[in-house]
This record gives structure tokens, C-alpha cells and sequence, in this order.
């Protein structure tokens, strides 16, 4: 079983190529079938491969695919070869499962859409990519995924390119990551240089060997690849691309933005978790990201319009707390967390997607209302969504992985009380901007009259993943409720386990009590707040207030800061440089091609006797060289 | 068999070649020039027989050979297109032919 | 022997001139044909006969009739004749003969750099042209008849009979679907 590995990433590369060569030909069925098919096929593989190793585990805990040698080149020979351990297991099983009932949801979402088959042709790439890149047992693999899906991304926001706006979103995206992709690259040659392999277990071994904890290689490895993971995964200083990507189509926003991709940052820090280790400070800072961005964007999220908007900062909010998770050590906790976000965020967009189209292509939060009789099972899976991206306690799956990250800040040797305290400002801020999501967009009146409904294929994946958002967290209870843990159990064989200082089971028990609570405050203060329109009103009119509301809109300004200190300086010494000694070369040697050019048309006038002609001029000069010389 | 100098077979090939040759340049009548075309080839095909016979040797005539195939093939293709444009157009002046291109 | 040679390089030479000065295409072709007639005596007396027997056969004989049936179907007339003389005006002669003459300059230069002469003897008789050829030149024959078969093909599919203009090819399809 495990040796059919290799057909999990093949499966939607296939369905990509078959699309992408006959897609034009196809009916749209035919292209959905093929899509949303081989996906299909790729998440049984999955699970086929996941209860294979759950339950008769192979040797070492971990299985590797040596396909072939992609580069034979001497002293260096970087090889397709997949490594299925405990880590990419868990990824692999739930990128395929959701990206499955996402493209489900997307059969029916993108019916009638003109690029329909395009569509599911990237999709498909996207998919592969992806799993290229958790399933890589070398670096240069998995840099490949890490491209492939930042160019899916990049394909797939500006899919509706007809409109400025929405390419101008993909090339802000593209370019932002490209930041962190390309001190990837650097910390890729930096690893090479000094460890000599980029397989990725070898060169951790060997780093841990060689490199003596907090030393300077160490650090720089580390930090470039945080510089990495910032970029793809929507982190302070490099956040600003996420909210505009929302351009894209809702389920692109929920498989790529949501669910997966923007969690590729956070599987690489997992998976290289030992060049971290050896950079304390690194990781330290890892987790100072991870709280600042959690923060700031919950904050940015509490006043959004855009429905799409309000979920993007979610998205880096929740992608934070599996930072904070990182960069405390809990390497499973944030794992946990990447499982049950991709159920509930991945629920909330095409819940949100499902209203968006049911109101033609409505986004403002403010010109719905009262959708909970009109849409109700889209209601009732938003509102599990929402309950999980709050934390309700107990029943909700994301109360499980909040608290045991919120756990983890305070066990951790390295964590701290202010990262503790800077997770749970968050919980309250979650609660509060989910909730009032739920609150404008289903309750009050109706103000527009719902169109289209749902129908099966996306109502089906709907439910699906609202079921896994409340079950998702069984399979992780805190020890003081039930002792049954088999996650962080089976991610233990192939991730470090937490160094934590232990606390009694009443502090634990005391801390879930506040984390539930600081949930339930904020869904409280979002009623409140709901009910008393007037107060909010007041509140925004205050000047500080209006400031506030002015600087959250638009993600603490992030992107006029970026724009007058980068953008803005770099075009204006392109102007400056636009007339340089060298460009006048190659314009003049650009004049010289088009003059030579015209002067060359004048011999090609149709008449076969001037060629014959020609020919003869030719051969006498060249004989007379022949001849003279 | 004739022991002439092989300056006089290479030099009546030569003569041959340059009057095709003329006759490509100088007529504008695509039948002329094809005809034209096919004195160069047989021109051509004499050199090679003086040369293999200078030597001794089966290697010039074994060229000729190809150089007839190939002259077989190329009057078959060019007689065809010269029908067709004749169909199409009514003329056989070679000036005329790709100048509508301009 | 010698004189043979000499006498037909002299025919060869005048009918070539000929072919490339005549007005009617038919004359022309018959020039032609003498002028491959000479070039096979040439042949024969080089000693190449089975090359002189092939130049007969496929030159003179096959390639000429060829021309001759394309002629039949262009069905050229006098006024071709007389179209012909307004095209070759002296002014339209001076340049290629320019030009060709230079050349020829040349190829006498080159020419007068090389010695010796044609061997006598028995020459190469069909046997061993065809040893050299089916066995060090195989692929050559090969390649020749792959070359042939194209230009079958190349000509039966450009030599069709294709209609000239939209109205015509309306015409045809109703021709076509009243068969049916």
C-alpha cells in the first residue's frame, strides 16, 4: 500500500494534463468529473496510505519513495523522493480531503463560468503542487511544490484577469511571496554550501551535529527560512497580499488562501524544525510574528465590510496562532491547529461563497441580513464554522486546538505569560469578529432577496466539513477532560515533543475555564454590540474611534506604509534610470535591427528571377574568394 | 573510349550550366525556366561522370543517378504547380507570380 | 573516338543555346531533346553506358514527355509566341548574360588549374555502378525512392483539379449533393 505513495501526487497532475490538453474539447461535466475525480481518488489513496501506517507503522516510523535521480550531477544529486512520516502524513490526508470537497463545492460554484475548465485545470495543478511540496524528502522538491503552488495562486486570484484589479491582486501576491521565496532560495544554497546534502532529515542531522546551538549559520538558516515562511504564510511584515487576494474565485479564497497553501509556511518551520531549535532566537521571534500578526489582524478583521476581507484576515489571525504554537516548540499543537483551521476556514468561505453567489455577487456584509430563514443550511454551517473559529467550548473542534496552543504558551520553557496573554486577546477578538459576521450577515432584516440556492454537490460538501469542524477536535481532548490524545501521539514519531514545565491539572483545567471564556465574551460583546447599533455608531464617531476604525480598514496601513517606502521610490529611480547611457545602447542597437530590417524587406519582393540573381552574385563571390585567396 | 583532357568534358559542363543558367535569369516563362533548370542538372550530372571517369571509379555515376531521381521528382511537383497556377491565373510570367505579396 | 566526343560537345553546346532562346515552348523542348541525346553520346563515349542508356530512357524519354503533356494542357498558342517575343527585348538578355559570363570567367580560371585526362580503357560497365550503389550507397537508394514516392504524391495532390472561385465551389457542392 505504502509503496503506491507516488500516486498521490500523480493523480491530480494527471487530471491536470487531461485537462489542460482537452479541456477545450470537453463538456463541463466531463472536465468536473475528471477534476473533482482524481482528487477523489487521491484522498482514498490517502487514506488508504494513513490507516496502512497508523496501524502497522513501517520501520523507523517513516517511509521513503526514491523515484528516480532528478539532477545527476557530481556531489550533487537531488532525487524525487517522497518521505511519508507522521508530518506529511497528517498534511496529505487533509489536503486531499478537503481540496476533494472543494472542488465539489467548486462542480457546481463555477457552473457557466467561461474558464470552467481552466479553472479546474489549475485547481488540479494546485492540488499536486501541494502535495509535492509536504511529501518531498529533499529541499529542491520541495521547492518545487513551494513554486508550484505560489504560481497556482498566482493563476488562480487573477482568474477573472478581464478585470485590472483582480491581475493587479495576483501580481501583488506573487510578488510579496517572492520576497520569502527568494531568501528560501538563500537559505537552500546556504544549507547546501555548509551541510552538503539538501535532503532534509540528512541535513537536519548533520546541522545538529555540526552546528552548536545559536550559532551563526544556524540562525541565518533559520531566519531565511522564516523570511520564507512569512511570505507564503501571510505574516507580519509581508501580510499585505492576502486580503487582495481575495480577487480570486471563493474556493481558490478556500483551498489556497484558507485551507492549504497558506499554511505551507508552517509545515516547512514544523518540518525543519531542527535548524529552529537551533536558533532559539529565531524561534523565539517566530512566536513574537506569530502573536503580533494574530493580533493585528484580529483587529483588522473586527471592521472589514467585505465578507471575503473580513475572513482573509481571519485566516492570518488563525495562521498566527500556529506560528505562536511554532515558535513555542509545540510543533504538533500547531499541526493540530493547520487540521482543524483547514476544516473550519475552508467551511466559512464556501459557506460564505454559497451566500455571495445566492446574492449575485454581493460582498458587502452590510447589504445582507437576515439570511438565517432564507439560507438555512448555509446558516447553520456558517454558524458552525464561526462557533469553531470562536472556540465555543467543548463542542467545537477549534476550542480544542486554541486551547491547547494557548496550553502550550503557558507550559512551554520558552514560552511566556505575554504570549499567553497576547493568544487570548486573541480568542476574544475571534469570537468577537466571527460572531459579528454571523450576526449582520444571517440576523436583522432582510435586505436583498437570496437567489440561487445551493444544490447538492456544494450543499454536500458543506455538510461534510461542518461535521469534521465540531469532530475534528476528538481526536486531541486535553488530558484533564478525557486522557486521549492519538494525534499528538502519532505526530510525536516524527516531530520533537513539547519541553514543557508541568503544571497541575487544576492550573490546566483553570486555563481552559479563561480560554472558554474569553470565547464566550466575545461572542457576547458581539450581540451586544449587534443589538446596540447606536453605541457602535457612537463609538466610530468618537475622533479616536473614527481613527482607529480608518487604520483597521485598511490592515494598519501596511500597504500605503509599503507603497511610499518601496514601490513609490523604486518606480521613481526606474524613471530616473529609464535614459542611462545603456539603455541609449540598446536602443541604438534596436534602431540599427529596424533600419538593417527595412533594407533587407526591399530584397524580398515575390520575384523568383532577383532570387536567382542573388543566388549567382553569391556564388561568383564566392568562387573569386575561393579563387584570389 | 575517348582520352581527351578532362579540362574540355568539365569545360563543356561548364558551358552547358552557364546557358541554364541564362536561361533561368534571362526568361520569364516559367516553362523556360523549369527546362533551364533541368540543363543545370544535366550540366551538373556531366561533371560527375567526367570526374568518376577520371578516377576510375562508380561513385560519379551513381551521383547522376541521384541527380535524375531528383530532376524526376522535381518536374513532376513543378510541372503540377505550374498547371495549377496557369489554372488559377491564366499566365505563365514568373514576374507576376508572388507580387500580390507586396 | 575523340572526334565523337568533340562533335557532340558541339551539338550539345548549339541545341542548349537553342532551348534558351527559342519562342515556342514546343521547339524548345525538341532542342532539348537533341541536346540530351548529345549528352548521352558523351556519356557513352566517357565510358558510362548504362548511364548514356539512362539519360535516353528517363531524360529524353520520360522527363521530356512529361513537359510535352503539361504543354498539351496549357494548350499554349500563337499569341503565347508573340507574348514571348515582347518578353525577350535584348535589354532583358544583357544583365543575365553579364552576370553568367563572370561566372563562367571563373569556372575557365578554375578549370585551367586542373590537369590531367579521361583514363580510355573499358570504363564502368552496369555491374559495378549497381555493386557501388546497392551495397555503399544504400541508403542513398533508399532515400532516392522515398524521395520519388513524395513527389508522386506532392504532385497528384497540387496538380488536382481545384475549383478556382467561391461561385465554382458552390456550383461543385450542389453538383455534389445532387449526385448524393
Amino acid at each position: 500500500m505504502l509503496s503506491l505513495l507516488w500516486l498521490i501526487p500523480l493523480l491530480p497532475l494527471a487530471g491536470f494534463l487531461s485537462i489542460v490538453l482537452g479541456g477545450g474539447r470537453m463538456r463541463g461535466s466531463m472536465v468536473a468529473l475528471i477534476a473533482v475525480g482524481v482528487v477523489g481518488l487521491s484522498a482514498a489513496m490517502a487514506a488508504a496510505v494513513a490507516i496502512r501506517f497508523i496501524y502497522l507503522p513501517p520501520a523507523g516510523n517513516s517511509f521513503t519513495q526514491t523515484l528516480w535521480t532528478w539532477i545527476p550531477a557530481t556531489g550533487f544529486m537531488p532525487e524525487i523522493s517522497l518521505r511519508l512520516d507522521a508530518l506529511s502524513l497528517v498534511m496529505v490526508t487533509v489536503i486531499t480531503f478537503v481540496a476533494f470537497l472543494i472542488l465539489l463545492y467548486s462542480a457546481e460554484f463555477m457552473g457557466g463560468d467561461e474558464g470552467y475548465a481552466r479553472f479546474f485545470a489549475w485547481m488540479d495543478l494546485f492540488v499536486a503542487s501541494m502535495l509535492v511540496l509536504v511529501l518531498a524528502d529533499n529541499f529542491l522538491l520541495l521547492y518545487l511544490g513551494w513554486e508550484g503552488v505560489g504560481m497556482c495562486s498566482f493563476l488562480l486570484i487573477g482568474f477573472w484577469y478581464r478585470d485590472s484589479a483582480n491581475a493587479r491582486a495576483a501580481r501583488k501576491a506573487f510578488i510579496v511571496t517572492r520576497i520569502g521565496d527568494a531568501a528560501f532560495v538563500v537559505a537552500l544554497f546556504l544549507i547546501f554550501t555548509h551541510l552538503g546534502t539538501l535532503t532534509i532529515q540528512e541535513a537536519a542531522a548533520r546541522a545538529s551535529r555540526e552546528w552548536p546551538v545559536g550559532s551563526g549559520l544556524a540562525v541565518a538558516a533559520a531566519a531565511l527560512m522564516l523570511a520564507a515562511a512569512v511570505g507564503k504564510s501571510a505574516q507580519l511584515p509581508l501580510q499585505t497580499w492576502l486580503p487582495d487576494a481575495m480577487a480570486g474565485p471563493t474556493p481558490v479564497s478556500a483551498l489556497i488562501h484558507a485551507a492549504t497553501m497558506v499554511t505551507a509556511g508552517v509545515y516547512l518551520i514544523a518540518r525543519a524544525n531542527a535548524f529552529f531549535t537551533l536558533a532559539p532566537f529565531v524561534q523565539w521571534l517566530v512566536a513574537v510574528i506569530g502573536a503580533v500578526t494574530l493580533l493585528l489582524a484580529a483587529f483588522a478583521a473586527l471592521v472589514q465590510c467585505d465578507i471575503k476581507r473580513v475572513l482573509a484576515y481571519s485566516t492570518m489571525s488563525q495562521v498566527g496562532y500556529m506560528f505562536l504554537a511554532l515558535g513555542v516548540g509545540a510543533w504538533s499543537a500547531a499541526i493540530f491547529h493547520f487540521m482543524v483551521h483547514a476544516f473550519f476556514k475552508s467551511l466559512l468561505f464556501l459557506g460564505a461563497g454559497a451566500v455571495i453567489m445566492a446574492l449575485h455577487e454581493e460582498h458587502d456584509i452590510f447589504a445582507m441580513g437576515g439570511l438565517r430563514r432564507a439560507l438555512p443550511g448555509t446558516f447553520w454551517a456558517f454558524l458552525i464554522g464561526a462557533a469553531s473559529l470562536a472556540a465555543l467550548p467543548v463542542v467545537t473542534a477549534g476550542f480544542y486546538s486554541k486551547d491547547l496552543i494557548l496550553l502550550c504558551d503557558w507550559t512551554s520553557k520558552s514560552g511566556s505569560v505575554w504570549l499567553w496573554a497576547a493568544g487570548l486577546a486573541g480568542a476574544f477578538l475571534t469570537a468577537m469578529y466571527a460572531f459579528r459576521l454571523v450576526f449582520i450577515v444571517f440576523f436583522g432584516e432582510l435586505r436583498t432577496k437570496p437567489g440561487r440556492k445551493p444544490g447538492f454537490r456544494m450543499g454536500a460538501a458543506l455538510a461534510v466539513l461542518a461535521f469534521f469542524s465540531l469532530s475534528a477536535g476528538f481526536i486531541q481532548i486535553p488530558p484533564d477532560i478525557v486522557n486521549f490524545s492519538p494525534l499528538s501521539e502519532l505526530l510525536e514519531t516524527s516531530l520533537p515533543r513539547l519541553s514543557a514545565v508541568s503544571v497541575g491539572t487544576q492550573t490546566e483545567a483553570l486555563l481552559q475555564a479563561v480560554a472558554g471564556l474569553a470565547g464566550l465574551a466575545g461572542i457576547f460583546f458581539a450581540w451586544f454590540f449587534f443589538r446596540h447599533p447606536a453605541l457602535v455608531e457612537r463609538l466610530v464617531l468618537t475622533p479616536l474611534g473614527s481613527a482607529f476604525r480608518r487604520l483597521w480598514l485598511e490592515g494598519w496601513c501596511f500597504d500605503r506604509a509599503y507603497d511610499a517606502l518601496f514601490v513609490r521610490p523604486y518606480i521613481r529611480l526606474a524613471e530616473i534610470n529609464k535614459d542611462d547611457c545603456i539603455d541609449l545602447l540598446n536602443r541604438t542597437l534596436a534602431r540599427a535591427c529596424e533600419s538593417m530590417h527595412y533594407l533587407l524587406i526591399g530584397t524580398q519582393n515575390g520575384r523568383v528571377r532577383q532570387y536567382a540573381a542573388a543566388v549567382t552574385l553569391g556564388a561568383i563571390v564566392i568562387i573569386a574568394l575561393m579563387v584570389l585567396l | 573510349m575517348i582520352t581527351v583532357p578532362i579540362e574540355h568534358v568539365i569545360l563543356m559542363a561548364a558551358i552547358l550550366f552557364s546557358l541554364g543558367l541564362t536561361g533561368v535569369l534571362a526568361r520569364r516563362n516559367v516553362l523556360f525556366i523549369l527546362l533551364s533548370i533541368e540543363v543545370m542538372l544535366n550540366a551538373a550530372g556531366i561533371a560527375f561522370v567526367a570526374a568518376g571517369a577520371r578516377w576510375a571509379q562508380a561513385d560519379g555515376q551513381i551521383m547522376f543517378l541521384f541527380i535524375l531521381t531528383m530532376a524526376a521528382a522535381e518536374v513532376a511537383v513543378g510541372l503540377a504547380i505550374i498547371l495549377q497556377y496557369y489554372r488559377h491565373t491564366g499566365t505563365l510570367d514568373v514576374d507576376a507570380m508572388g507580387g500580390g505579396r507586396r | 573516338m575523340n572526334t565523337v566526343f568533340y562533335i557532340s560537345a558541339a551539338v550539345a553546346i548549339l541545341s542548349t543555346a537553342m532551348v534558351i532562346s527559342r519562342l515556342n515552348a514546343i521547339h524548345a523542348l525538341l532542342y532539348m531533346i537533341v541536346s540530351l541525346l548529345a549528352v548521352a553520346m558523351i556519356f557513352f563515349v566517357m565510358g558510362a553506358p548504362f548511364i548514356a542508356a539512362l539519360e535516353v530512357i528517363v531524360y529524353a524519354g520520360a522527363i521530356m514527355v512529361l513537359f510535352v503533356f503539361a504543354m498539351m494542357m496549357l494548350n499554349l498558342g500563337q499569341e503565347a509566341v508573340e507574348r514571348e517575343r515582347n518578353w525577350l527585348s535584348p535589354a532583358s538578355w544583357a544583365g543575365p548574360v553579364t552576370l553568367v559570363a563572370v561566372l563562367f570567367a571563373e569556372f575557365i580560371w578554375i578549370v585551367s588549374r586542373t590537369g590531367g585526362s579521361l583514363p580510355g580503357g573499358g570504363g564502368l560497365g552496369p555491374k559495378q555502378v549497381g555493386i557501388a550503389l546497392l551495397g555503399q550507397y544504400l541508403v542513398g537508394v533508399e532515400l532516392a525512392s522515398m524521395l520519388l514516392l513524395a513527389g508522386l504524391v506532392g504532385a497528384y495532390h497540387i496538380g488536382r483539379r481545384m475549383p478556382r472561385t467561391g461561385e465554382e465551389n458552390e456550383a461543385s457542392r450542389a453538383g455534389i449533393s445532387i449526385k448524393q
